[in-house]
């Protein structure tokens, strides 16, 4: 396994064609021999390979992600850079963007995790910006098997130990569990960077003569398998040679790098920078050279080596982590490597830009590699593979839980939804992670979204991620739209306008017509809703694979939604945090329990139909959100989302230590049914004293359904004539679930 | 005129540019320095910030006390300067025999970030600041301990809200929920919490703001009179 989530591990035999146990397949192979006029030797085949695989060259989502809208009011840099790009206004930009790292966080969880982190925080880097938060959106198997805990518990600590080692803080990201992530967890990293516009590494880096400085960490076997195996020579010398391929992390190396690059940044020494990722040295030189039209010379024998003896291929392929690649003006070169000694890197002079377009590469002073490099870069295959609606899916979206009868008492249902692990607290997850250094933290981990101001300014950013995959299994379509309505609504819940998404796409093997099909659907869904909520996607990652035996993951695109917020200052938050407040619902409620946290925690279902989504009421919610916040009008605003009424009140409650006292004024649906109904586009919002004229009057304007429920006040959380749970009761059920599960005696026990 | 306050920079520091904001937020003037530097730039006070120096990777702050400007901070300290060290700050500062104990793994065996009570030993003022650590743990031989006690050399204690000292209320199994202690002549403190990150109103409480009134005050009495 390594970081390009392509392929199961490759069984080499003698016989197969040396192509084919790269898995590149053989009309791939004939493209390559086409386009060089002959045919690849070993070297130039292993960056073939590494290039042209569905990690690096998108080859079968790139017909779908093409049709996502990627321009608006805000956007700089849209798809195709190392990450995406959004202008906040007086010239700062916002850089970020989402990873996946599940499949070697499925081998070895810590590194995996880890090594993860700080690969999206080198993304953000490459532009030029320093890397301001994370978020996590972590899904793993139900916690009473000893292995989903060994996972989950690795996982964070991995997570924690890198991102706490950096100085970047871990701001946000939510956890689910669910039985199709038990063999394949989902690891998934978001990270955001500040940088000056007008200072913004992008567009064509370097020119005729432009130096390659390869800075940080000397250049190991680690990563080098996959896809990128010409490992069948390895394992015919030396058997033991072919060493798991989970990279180590070295989180200090990443600190400096962070400083050092920002540093030459800061200083006009760069001209670009670039991240050695997947298919490390190879796409880094070859992606460098095509953005800027020409080619490049490589010299192996300049790069810093970890181990005697490696092969061209693999010091091509490697990933060891810790690296960046600088491309710089040959005048420059001393201060760059001043100042790369001065935070004790090594920084080398592996190559120059040419024209020409060839990459051409030396290994131990004979010409090993000569290809052009867009053919690398930019001329992989693409594919529209065969797509087919799972036939069993119409049954199951006919059965829709809100016709069932509820088998506990309402006070049960509660109890339980509200101490399930998707619901319950966090707060195991993120004390783990340092969610204060670099002190612009607005709100941190435990909010609808996190809001980071800008230093020196009113102004900050307000992010937030969301995917639920119960969604995209019974209707893919929705699944992509609803995660975008949901991370938006998050952000918009603080106040802040959504100005932008990135994506992370989970999903199974695209070689499945049903699994394409998901794809196709989610990416629609997605697409619209971005349109509708004006949140162009500037770029993303797409995990596929994700799938061992017959259990593959839920379609999940998790989707993490940037906002902008003038005034950190009135950022809304969740807490009931003042008695006599009258409580209102914006928004319309149905009864729609299709793949509720409800439904699955009472009946254990996942069936029935997604919540329908109204794209422009949604947008209508989220104008309402914003000016009540602008007005300072609120004294607190929650979005709803799983588990719906009951659980945002009851959040709220304990986020602020104040109780409430509401009544349910429904008569087309059954009272059970409203609490724990997940209709979307809703928020729960408390009037500031004085002020509730205006909350129903800017609710009304915009054409938003307002229904005043209640009033906080008291110890309790009542519900009329439904059920009332004393607040440190409730507390105990929401803070103690995940701890009861993870505790000590328990982990890897059993 | 504002008291100089140095702000030292390890490779691997962390919260120095947090310290630097600190510093001015509070009124005074914040002075880079850098851990190769052989000086303090004329600094009237000095602040180890938090954060992994050297990766932290050997035990903590164990590396960091080698450092070339470390000779300086001690001298500084000799000479009855104030030093503040805060987090890995503090546990340089024990590496250095600047101060006594060490901080080792916290009792969960995992890192934690929270908001924390703590109380002054000297004022009894209970202050809300944040931690951040997985190596927080205050130890130190019986002898020691009793000794740092004897002389009053604790300076801030894990509490309850309310200012109940209680295992309870211990983040990370710390003696006597130790959470800073000073030395014997009461110009160099160490503490786990991060003052620097509770002085913004804006962003939370600010029990953070006594420790640098505490720390500029102490600096300010050696700033020579214009």
């Amino acid at each position: 396994m390594n970081t390009t989530e392509d392929a199961p591990l490759l069984n080499l035999t003698a016989e197969e064609p040396r192509h084919r146990a790269l898995a590149l397949t053989d009309d791939e192979y004939r493209a390559i021999v086409e386009r060089l006029g002959r045919e690849p030797n070993d070297p130039e085949l292993a960056m073939f390979a590494a290039m042209w695989s569905e990690h690096c060259s998108y080859k079968s989502s790139r017909v779908h992600l093409r049709t996502l809208p990627t321009t608006g009011e805000h956007v700089l840099v849209g798809p195709g850079e190392d990450a995406g790009v959004v202008a906040l206004g007086d010239g700062v930009a916002c850089v970020f963007k989402m990873e996946s790292h599940s499949h070697p966080s499925a081998v070895e969880p810590f590194q995996g995790a880890a090594t993860g982190v700080g690969g999206i925080v080198r993304d953000v880097l490459s532009m030029g910006a320093r890397p301001v938060a994370l978020l996590d959106p972590l899904r793993f198997g139900p916690l009473d098997d000893p292995r989903n805990r060994y996972l989950f518990s690795g996982v964070v600590a991995g997570i924690g130990q890198y991102g706490n080692s950096i100085g970047v803080p871990t701001v946000g990201g939510e956890v689910r569990f669910a039985p199709c992530h038990g063999p394949n967890p989902t690891v998934n990293v978001m990270c955001l960077g500040f940088a000056p516009a007008e200072r913004l590494l992008r567009g064509k880096p370097g020119r005729e003569g432009s130096v390659l400085l390869l800075i940080g960490a000397s250049t190991g076997r680690d990563g080098i398998g996959g896809v990128s195996v010409l490992a069948s020579r390895t394992l015919e010398d030396d058997a033991h040679g072919s060493r798991p391929s989970v990279q180590i992390g070295d989180p200090f190396s990443e600190k400096l790098l962070i400083e050092a690059c920002l540093e030459m940044a800061e200083r006009g020494l760069l001209e670009g920078l670039q991240d050695l990722g997947g298919a490390g040295l190879t796409c880094a030189v070859s992606e460098s050279a095509a953005r800027a039209g020409l080619g490049a010379e490589l010299d192996l024998d300049a790069v810093p080596q970890r181990e005697p003896r490696m092969e061209a291929f693999e010091i091509l392929t490697s990933e060891s982590q810790e690296r960046m690649l600088a491309i710089v003006r040959a005048e420059a070169v001393e201060a760059a490597r001043e100042v790369c000694m001065r935070w004790g890197l090594d920084a080398s002079e592996v190559g120059t830009l040419h024209t020409g377009g060839e990459l051409r590469v030396s290994h131990r002073g004979r010409t090993v590699a000569a290809v052009p490099a867009a053919a690398l870069a930019d001329e992989g295959p693409e594919y529209r593979r065969p797509m087919e609606r799972p036939r069993w899916l119409a049954r199951i979206r006919e059965d829709d839980p809100a016709r069932q009868d509820l088998p506990v008492s309402v006070e049960e249902a509660f109890v339980a939804v509200f101490g399930s692990p998707d619901v319950a607290s966090k707060r195991w997850v993120f004390e783990q992670y340092d969610w204060l250094v670099q002190g612009q933290t607005v709100q941190g981990p435990g909010a609808d979204a996190a809001v980071i101001r800008l230093e020196g300014s009113l102004k900050a950013v307000a992010v937030a991620t969301d995917g639920n995959g119960r969604y995209g299994s019974l209707d893919p379509y929705l699944g992509g739209a609803l995660a975008v309505a949901e991370a938006a609504r998050n952000v918009a819940s603080v106040g802040a306008k959504p100005i932008g998404m990135t994506n992370c796409l989970n999903f199974g093997n695209p070689e499945r017509p049903e699994v394409m099909w998901a794809f196709a659907e989610a990416v629609r869904g997605m697409g619209d809703a971005a349109a509708a909520l004006g949140t162009p996607v500037t770029g993303g990652n797409v995990s596929f694979y994700n799938e061992s035996g017959d259990s593959a993951v839920y379609p999940t695109p998790v989707v993490g939604v940037v906002g902008l917020l003038q005034d950190y200052r009135l950022a809304m938050r969740p807490g009931f945090t003042e008695a006599g407040l009258p409580i209102y619902l914006l928004g319309e409620t149905r009864p729609e329990l299709g793949g509720s946290q409800a439904a699955d925690v009472l009946f254990g279902k996942v069936s029935g139909r997604p919540p329908a989504l109204d794209m422009e009421a949604e947008a209508r919610l989220h104008a309402v959100l914003r000016r009540l916040a602008q007005a300072d009008a609120v004294g607190s605003c929650h979005d709803l989302s799983d588990g719906g009424l009951a659980v945002a009140l009851a959040e709220c409650a304990i986020a602020g230590g104040v109780g409430f006292h509401v009544s349910l004024l429904v008569s087309d649906m059954l009272p059970w049914v409203a609490l724990f109904s997940e209709s979307a586009s809703r928020a729960v919002v408390t009037a500031k004293r004085g002020r509730w004229q205006e909350v129903e009057s800017t609710a009304h304007a915009a054409g938003v359904p307002v229904a005043r429920l209640g009033m906080t006040g008291g110890s309790r959380i009542a519900v009329h004539d439904l059920f009332e749970i004393e607040l440190p009761d409730a507390l105990v059920i929401h803070e103690g679930a995940i701890p009861r599960l993870m505790a000590p005696g328990r982990v890897g026990g059993d | 005129m504002k008291p100089r306050v140095g702000v030292v920079t390890f490779p691997g520091s962390l919260d120095d540019r947090d310290a630097v904001r600190a510093v001015a937020l509070m009124g005074g003037e914040p002075v880079p320095v850098w851990h190769a530097d052989a000086g303090l730039g004329g600094a009237d006070a000095v602040i180890l910030p938090g954060g992994f120096s050297y990766g932290d990777y050997l035990r903590t702050g164990a590396i960091a006390r080698f450092a070339r400007v470390m000779d300086a901070v001690r001298e500084f300290a000799d000479a009855g300067g104030p030093v503040l060290g805060v987090c890995n700050g503090f546990q340089i500062l024990c590496e250095a025999g600047l101060l006594p104990g060490a901080l080792i793994r916290n009792r969960s065996l995992s890192y934690v970030c929270r908001w924390v009570s703590i109380r002054s030993e000297a004022t009894d003022e209970v202050l809300q600041v944040p931690i951040k650590h997985g190596e927080g743990q205050f130890a130190a031989p019986i002898d020691d301990l009793l000794r740092i006690e004897a002389e009053g050399l604790v300076a801030f204690r894990y509490c309850s809200p309310e200012g109940l000292v209680d295992d309870d209320f211990n983040p990370n199994g710390s003696a006597h929920g130790i959470a800073g202690i000073r030395n014997a002549a009461g110009n160099v403190l160490g503490m786990m919490p991060h003052p620097e990150h509770a002085v913004d109103p804006d962003l939370g409480p600010t029990g953070g703001q006594h420790v640098f009134e505490w720390l500029l005050a102490a600096a300010g009495a050696r700033v020579p009179t214009p």
